[in-house]
């Protein structure tokens, strides 16, 4: 049943050092109020799970919270390289970063696998490819009607999911639209989900019934973080803040300006400044 | 207005990469170059040419160039916008996209692509941003475009990195791994337009673009080059298409404060 709490809250009841973490949205809704409240509570040693890992992964490793990270594309969509995190890979800054690499149609199948109960996601991939030579996580399985050889991979099963949505109702049902990604599958796929919200609401009368909504009791915690996803966007609420991605390429290109900006605008902030961060845009 | 004497060799590539695609296919658009090409296709010869990005997004017709493969427009524009995991399972696994059209930041002449690492795996030189949705468009693609710039550390005698199959050895190794689909049939770079020989499958020049000489396609190259025994001239943008890339460009570059590719 989703308890409604403070972002501090929510965090601190449902993220534990060690743990296995997703925070998950294709470019779109991604959970960045969240991953900051994490490095101000300062949690220790997170496999982190995620298709795209980008600028709150690249903050996430940069800070030295994760000692995994098992991903897809590690980029900074459009702008070029996620600088920490090669930094964290190439010389071990702030401290050694194990990979899990896989490709998108993987990591798709298996959250859905996780979303299905399923110990492993099977599908036609990696053909040819590079990954499953240095990947021992990617092996292959016989079609038992055909013969044929498809790819598997084991499914995601996060102790915890953090996604963003637009909408909560009053009794805890989150309500998504857009580019979804694979933010129904990350929740149900993991042990406890906290989702944030642009707003809460009173219900969903008189929305299209074939809405992207998460059941109340499908999720554990929810949070009013209006702005939560800046610089993502939140589609009706928002645009992306494009431009915070090309300053981000600057800010990570160097640990001490890194760590300044880290300080200033995560480490002595609130959820409360991503409102005003997104008015205007 | 639209200048057709100053053309570059970026826009000539973008132009050359956009003929290519016709309105009846279906594309898997990476980002970058390949988005510029297929929307300069759907604005100019091919109106009802499917445009499908990784994030979901199916029949989409954006008015400027995406930043990410994720950008609101794409969503906003498109015929519907699906998850991610039905994305690839149903759309691109289940066969349904004529055309995957990819760059690459290093390619070998059997069309095999590396986005992964430039050095050792483990003790990378530089880590790249990886495969994301390319090696399964390479493979379950009908068919495969490549585009990228002409460069010696792009165009190398071997990747460092089999991020996404390509020809493989040549030959017949596709079929050899049980990959049905024809895999990449044209590399458009700035200089030239490459296909696979019929056996070998290794890529060879059979049009060159205005003004470009044999030595110049072979200096930005790191592998020897084989041209075709009849070397085409790529035809000179014309107008239409040069005005319906540099509006785009533009559009962009007010949208986003960032040129487009």
């Amino acid at each position: 049943m989703a308890r409604f709490q403070s972002l501090s809250e929510a965090v601190a009841d449902n993220l534990n050092d060690g743990d296995t973490v997703a925070f998950e949205g294709f470019t779109h809704l991604i959970p960045h109020a969240a991953a900051h409240e994490a490095i101000r509570q300062g949690r220790k040693d997170l496999t982190l799970i995620r298709m795209t890992p980008d600028i709150i992964y690249d903050q996430l490793i940069g800070m030295g919270l994760a000692r995994k990270v098992v991903f897809s594309y590690a980029g900074n969509p459009g702008v070029g390289l996620l600088r920490r995190m090669r930094d964290a890979i190439e010389n071990n800054w702030p401290r050694a970063l194990e990979t899990e690499e896989h490709s998108h149609a993987a990591m798709a199948n298996a959250y859905e696998a996780g979303a299905a109960g399923l110990p492993c996601a099977i599908f036609r991939g990696y053909r040819g490819a590079g990954l499953k030579d240095v990947n021992p996580a990617i092996k292959s399985v016989t079609c038992p009607f055909t013969g044929e050889e498809l790819a598997a991979v084991p499914a995601h099963r996060p102790d915890v999911a953090f996604i963003h949505a637009q909408k909560a109702n009053r009794r805890g049902d989150v309500l998504i639209e857009g580019i979804v990604g694979v933010q129904k599958e990350v929740v149900l796929a993991a042990k406890r989900a906290v989702v944030t919200v642009e707003e809460i609401v009173d219900d969903f009368e008189g929305l299209h019934p074939n809405l992207c909504v998460l059941p109340h009791w499908t999720v554990t915690s929810i949070v009013e973080v209006p702005g939560g996803a800046h610089p993502s966007y939140a589609h009706g609420y928002y645009p992306r803040d494009n431009s915070a991605y090309l300053e981000w390429d600057k800010i990570s290109a160097d640990r001490d300006v890194f760590t300044r900006w880290m300080k200033e605008n995560v480490l002595d902030s609130t959820p409360d400044v991503f409102a005003a961060r997104v008015k205007g845009l | 207005m639209t200048d057709l004497s100053n053309v570059t060799p970026t826009e000539m590539m973008t132009i050359a990469a956009a003929r290519a695609l016709s309105n009846d296919d279906v594309c898997f658009v990476g980002i970058g170059a390949p988005s510029a090409a297929c929307n300069v296709a759907r604005l100019t010869h091919a109106p009802g040419i499917t445009l499908i990005y990784e994030s979901g997004t199916i029949g989409t017709a954006p008015d400027v160039l995406p930043l990410s493969i994720g950008d609101g427009e794409l969503c906003e524009t498109a015929v519907t916008t699906v998850s991610v995991p039905e994305m690839f399972r149903y759309w691109l696994q289940g066969g349904r996209i004529s055309v995957g059209f990819l760059g690459a930041a290093q390619l070998d002449r059997f069309g095999n692509i590396n986005t992964t690492v430039i050095g050792d795996y483990r003790h990378p030189k530089v880590r790249l941003p990886g495969g994301g949705g390319a090696p399964e468009i390479a493979t379950s693609c009908r068919q495969v475009f490549i585009t990228m710039k002409q460069a010696t550390r792009g165009m190398v005698e071997k990747i460092d990195f089999y991020t996404s199959f390509g020809h493989g050895e040549g030959g017949d190794h596709r079929k050899r791994l049980g990959i049905d689909t024809e895999g990449p049939t044209l590399l458009i770079t700035d200089l030239a337009l490459w296909k696979p020989d019929p056996d070998t499958k290794e890529f060879t020049v059979v049009s060159m673009h205005p003004g470009v000489t044999r030595e110049r396609v072979q200096e930005t190259c790191g592998w020897k080059v084989r041209f075709a025994e009849r070397v085409e001239e790529t035809p000179p943008p014309s107008k239409q298409e040069l005005t319906a890339l540099r509006e785009l460009q533009a559009r962009t570059e007010r949208a986003h404060g960032k040129k487009g590719n």
